[in-house]
């Protein structure tokens, strides 16, 4: 737990980048910065994050920050990470540093899972942020491996012939798991506390962990730039993204929802999923909350073991 | 003019940025609606200077906070999710 008036005042992400107004991804790698602080190296694959930022001569990052290409992030990570081991061989003075790895959902979910996979098999010791916004949203909202189903995007429109996405979100934080890593997790914007929490328990293992943090987009998910954190605090309210961990082995469930609202809550706030509420595809919505309840029992299962 | 532009001897290798934060980016003249805060009812309790996706709300230096109108792109996050709903977005 930290309190908001013991966070550093002092900022290491600047202003001046060109993400939308209203950007969720921006506010959770500013909370990331506000939780890593200054002894930290980020590299930033492809994506909004890494294009709104850095526009030569400008930058938004007072700390190191490398540029690589949208596959491999962590393959980056793990090189920084190597080179400043074997440096520290050599020299006489001994610093803790973070890195921290930082894909977007296209550069981690697809892309770049491979490089991660290698990355966490070979127990570098960096983070890998995944800040998700559940499309390729710099290129124009392409579909990706982390859209849900039933989104609009523009190359699954919710028309007459597929109800947005007909595949399935990929379970990132299961991939992660599967790896034998110390510490994965999922976090919201919405609920900073648990997130810079998470950062800083992430920093702290002496090896690989994953944090996958949703991150709404106002432009790709169609709703009004002031609403980003009412949109990300429904995704939880409503189970739609739960908020857990996994720790040494043991999961927690970080945020319980003991009254969940209806997902068609979380859905009608956004435009790219009016066309389920259309009668031909009334039984969408009905699918998405099983999958929902689903997800939940199985996580909650997990958190008894 | 092309003249001011420095030569390709003069660019650091790989386009690295030496000074960073040396040159801000002035965003503010995207907005429509610009937040005003009611210091009179404001609480301190910095939610929207943690919110804010800029970063253009600064802590001022009594414990309060003020808005950089340089650079707020008038998204409204922070009237939005402000506790005690001091801040207004007036145009302008």
């Amino acid at each position: 737990m930290v309190a908001i008036k013991d966070l550093p005042v002092e900022e290491l992400y600047l202003p001046g980048h060109r993400l939308c107004p209203g950007c969720g991804p921006s506010i959770a790698i500013r909370m990331m910065m506000k939780a890593a602080e200054k002894n930290t190296i980020v590299t930033t694959a492809t994506g909004c994050m890494e294009v709104g930022t850095t526009l030569y001569p400008y930058t938004s990052w007072l700390v190191p920050w490398v540029h690589t290409a949208f596959e491999n992030t962590a393959a980056t990570a793990s090189g920084i990470e190597a080179a400043y081991k074997a440096m520290g061989r050599r020299s006489s003075e001994q610093r803790k540093i973070n890195i921290i790895a930082l894909g977007g959902d296209g550069g981690t979910f697809d892309i770049g899972i491979q490089a991660l996979s290698g990355a966490l098999e070979r127990g570098h010791d960096f983070l890998y942020l995944c800040y998700d916004n559940e499309a390729y949203m710099n290129t124009g909202i392409q579909r990706s491996g982390a859209t849900p189903h039933g989104a609009s995007t523009t190359t699954s429109w919710g028309g007459k012939k597929i109800p947005g996405k007909p595949e399935w979100k990929k379970d990132l934080i299961g991939i992660s798991i599967a790896h034998g890593i110390e510490f994965a997790a999922t976090a919201s914007i919405a609920y900073w506390n648990d997130f810079i929490t998470k950062v800083k328990k992430a920093l702290d293992v002496n090896g690989p962990a994953v944090i996958h943090i949703l991150a709404p987009c106002p432009r790709g998910w169609r709703y009004e730039d002031k609403d980003t954190l009412k949109i990300a605090r429904l995704a939880t309210q409503t189970r739609y993204f739960p908020i857990y961990e996994f720790n040494n082995g043991k999961y927690t469930l970080n945020i319980k929802v003991p009254n969940p609202l209806p997902v068609e809550e979380f859905l009608k706030a956004q435009g790219r999923f009016k066309h389920l509420f259309k009668p031909e595809y009334s039984n969408e919505i009905q699918e998405i909350q099983e999958f929902v309840n689903k997800n939940w029992d199985r996580l909650e299962k997990l958190t008894t073991l | 003019m092309m003249s001011k532009f420095p030569t390709y001897k003069e660019v650091p290798i790989a386009g690295n940025i030496y000074d960073p934060g040396k040159l801000v980016y002035k965003t503010g003249d995207w907005r429509t609606f610009k937040p005003v805060i009611d210091h009179e009812k404001c609480i301190k309790c910095y939610i929207c200077w943690l919110y804010c996706p800029e970063p253009s709300i600064d802590r001022t230096k009594d414990g309060g906070v003020e808005i950089n109108y340089e650079q707020c792109k008038g998204c409204g996050i922070c009237a939005a999710e402000c506790p005690v709903k001091c801040i207004e977005m007036v145009k302008g």
